[in-house]
């Protein structure tokens, strides 16, 4: 069954070739995770093959094949970061979630991800929890984070 | 308001300008990315409200700003993108009277109202404190951050309003424009541009100028402009700043680039990354297309142009040109060989000219202020300035603009105001994942294209990363590698497969496992690595490795001979301890997630090294400076 969500995607962009990456964008914006009907959908009425659909979905980090939690934490790992102590800020991250960089947590809440770079390096070692971002992170404050974040659901 | 003429135009400016000239003072909030979460959006709304509450005249658009008013003029109150010191931010910025007011919250907007704006005074505590010499200075005129540099590209960030026309108009937006429609020939613009001796600030320092000409010489009837603002370069944010501060103007610059190259269609390709850069730019074309500066018949000259925001997906390599062009046409992002030139066949297989953010702001200054103004700044053969991003174990951190020539030691020690925390200089690592480390001894190097190159680094985008001696080299290296591993694109094995084993031996170096032979192995790789890849990403992917071996070999043998590292950064050859400062304040037992720290209050505290996992939460949270690392 084709979604009529994804299908109003599709006409805003036009179902030609270079509409396939804003179209798979949007797709990941609404609904979090691109899911194997949606790619098909896409591929039947871009008139592409889905291995192309694919291929291009798999490249693209931004874009996710799988379910993502509800609440993105991306750890900034641009080299200014990196120099400013990320390593030990994502290392506690992951403890406190108790997933490792990539994962999401059972209850389908968080997903913890390392991203290069967010241009914030001003403001370095920076987390970004949601659209929120903290800047000059230390490790025990990383802990505190998650623990608001909790407090606030 | 449609403007239908140059006439029109030049109309509006004017009164616009009378507007301006009635203000009384600008009141500008910073709303670049990192004051934004600082809290500045409130902290405007605050300003606002508060000032009109207390009976000041405030206005928030120019436009209103004229008319008939007291014997003072109104205060005009706007936010404006990054003002480049992002680590002092929220930043509040006053003129004419120069007042620079740091770390502002919520809170201090009251007393700003009370004091500052009502009664004229500086509020002392609020100024910027200088870390060399623990000073408050008041504006930006007194802050060596600010007044060593010298900026073009950076201009009119953190002084304008992003969001309004009518302030860049104000400051002589779209001037380059109407000077290129009007006077000139779209010749004329490709000469202006090639006389300026404009390089591309993307990375590769092609001359801008001869870009265009081959495209323009390049058969075909359609031809693209493409602005590469997938600015991936970890620890650069020069781009972001410029399309979140002044997104008119690179909409500007690639106007006047698609009349010289007659032009109808550009593209736009901004990161994934910095969703309030594509959020300006999408206000700026839509306001722009509205004013009848975009779309068909530009200012009733019968030139027609308009312009399309793609966002990238994540992925570093589409910041090379032929990648960046697939990705538009809705491909993976595989480059191409370099013998195919995309000004040739380039987007859509027709002639292209690709250039970067920092590259299309600088056109509009160079054709409205000339091609020799730009020319005579910088050096022989890099000329006009370049905005840096200074990051890292620097005093001052953020966005410079500096004339090219200048020399490292400058930068971060005058501008940067020296190392964090009075630690000592160890490296500065410009050009990203293509660049390399740099010692101590090459601090007095001139900052151009062709210095850090032979140097054995290389300019790239313009990020300039220090690192102290708490830094490790091989550490960084690995980091690198590791990026460059995630992002190769997997098209040639050289770079698929080589990075991959050099990793494997700068890990096994990182675990006190290294063998005699490894940096042999590991240049032997990296000459592979340099000589069979395809595209930059690949050629240069090894500098990281090859430039810390060239400078810092000491560090790699210390890791490798006496399973040692001098930084303490590597886990598996350091041990935490705690030292003779500890006054048992418990701060680390709390802080400890293994556990691993016993003792009570006011007494030393023990560290079982057993159990340590070296997570360095101790060392982080203790304010005696009684964790060593050995």
């Amino acid at each position: 069954m084709s979604s009529v969500h994804v299908n109003r995607i599709i006409d805003r962009h036009g179902a030609e070739r270079a509409s396939l990456i804003p179209v798979l964008q949007d797709i990941q914006d609404d609904y979090n995770w691109i899911s194997e009907p949606h790619l098909r959908q896409v591929a039947d009425r871009l008139g592409l093959p889905l291995s192309e659909v694919y291929g291009v979905a798999s490249f693209y980090r931004a874009l996710s094949l799988e379910p993502r939690g509800k609440t993105l934490i991306r750890v900034c790992k641009g080299t200014a970061c990196h120099v400013r102590g990320a390593q030990l800020i994502q290392e506690e991250l992951e403890r406190q979630l108790g997933i490792q960089a990539g994962g999401t947590t059972e209850d389908m809440a968080y997903t913890l991800e390392v991203v290069n770079c967010v241009g914030a390096c001003g403001m370095a070692p920076v987390v970004i929890v949601g659209d929120k971002y903290f800047p000059g992170v230390k490790p025990h404050r990383a802990k505190k984070l998650v623990q608001t974040e909790r407090d606030e659901e | 308001m449609r403007l239908g003429s140059v006439k029109e135009l030049e109309k509006r400016r004017k009164s616009l300008r009378k507007a301006r000239d009635g203000v009384r003072r600008r009141i500008i909030v910073c709303a670049g990315t990192g004051c934004v979460a600082g809290g500045s959006l409130d902290i405007y709304a605050a300003l606002v409200e508060q000032s009109r509450e207390s009976g000041l005249d405030v206005e928030v658009e120019l436009e209103a700003c004229g008319g008939k008013r007291g014997k003072t003029g109104p205060d005009y109150m706007s936010a404006s993108g990054c003002h480049g010191f992002c680590q002092v931010g929220p930043l509040v910025h006053i003129t004419p009277d120069d007042i620079l007011y740091c770390h502002v919250k919520t809170a201090d907007v009251p007393k700003i109202v009370d004091e500052t704006l009502k009664k004229g005074k500086v509020i002392e505590k609020l100024l910027y404190k200088d870390p060399t010499d623990d000073e408050r200075k008041q504006g930006r005129e007194d802050i060596t951050f600010y007044n060593r540099q010298q900026r073009v590209a950076l201009e009119s960030c953190g002084v304008i309003d992003p969001e309004s026309l009518d302030d860049y108009l104000a400051h002589g937006g779209y001037q380059a424009l109407v000077k290129s429609l009007t006077e000139m020939q779209p010749d004329d613009v490709i000469d202006a541009v090639e006389k300026s001796g404009l390089r591309g600030r993307g990375g590769g320092g092609f001359p801008a100028g001869r870009k265009w000409r081959s495209c323009l010489a390049a058969p075909g009837d359609v031809r693209y402009v493409i602005c590469n603002g997938d600015e991936g370069d970890p620890g650069a944010f020069m781009d972001r700043s410029i399309m979140e501060g002044d997104p008119f103007k690179v909409v500007e610059g690639m106007t006047i680039g698609a009349y010289a190259l007659r032009s109808s269609s550009g593209y736009i390709y901004v990161r994934h990354e910095y969703p309030l850069a594509v959020q300006r730019l999408e206000k700026a074309i839509a306001i722009a297309r509205g004013a009848g500066l975009l779309g068909e018949d530009i200012l009733g000259t019968g030139f027609s142009f308009d312009i399309k925001i793609n966002r990238g997906g994540g992925a570093f390599v589409c910041g090379e040109s032929s990648a960046l062009m697939r990705s538009v046409a809705g491909y993976m992002g595989e480059p191409r060989p370099k013998y195919i030139h995309s000004t040739e066949k380039g987007l859509f297989d027709q002639p292209t000219v690709l250039n970067n953010v920092e590259t299309w702001v600088c056109v509009p200054p160079i054709i409205d202020r000339g091609a020799a103004w730009f020319a005579a700044m910088g050096t022989e053969k890099s000329k006009g300035t370049k905005a840096f991003s200074l990051v890292g174990k620097v005093n001052n951190t953020g966005l410079v603009e500096v004339p090219m020539g200048i020399s490292l030691r400058e930068i971060i020690f005058d501008i940067g105001g020296g190392i964090l925390d009075g630690r000592e200089f160890k490296a500065v690592q410009t050009g990203g994942p293509s660049g390399g480390c740099l010692p101590a001894d090459r601090l007095d190097l001139p900052v151009d294209f062709d210095s850090l190159t032979e140097a054995g680094s290389m300019m790239g985008s313009g990020g300039m990363i220090v690192m102290d001696d708490r830094n490790c080299m091989v550490d960084v290296a690995d980091y690198f590698i590791k990026f460059l591993i995630q992002e190769s694109c997997g098209k040639c094995v050289p770079c698929r497969e080589g990075l991959v084993q050099m990793h494997a031996i700068l890990e096994r170096i990182i675990q006190g496992e290294g063998r005699p032979d490894d940096i042999g192995k590991l240049e032997h790789l990296a000459d592979a690595v340099e000589a069979a890849s395809l595209c930059a990403l690949g050629k240069t992917a090894v500098n990281p490795v090859r430039s810390t071996l060239k400078f810092f070999r000491d560090e790699y043998e210390a890791h490798i001979k006496d399973k040692r590292c001098p930084a303490g950064v590597c886990k598996a050859l350091i041990t935490y301890r705690i030292n003779d400062n500890c006054n048992g304040c418990t701060l680390c037992v709390k802080a400890c997630p293994v556990g691993a720290i016993t003792g009570k209050k006011k007494q030393k505290h023990v560290l079982d090294t057993d159990k340590c996992t070296r997570c360095g939460a101790c060392e982080a949270i203790c304010n005696q400076n009684a964790i060593s690392v050995e």
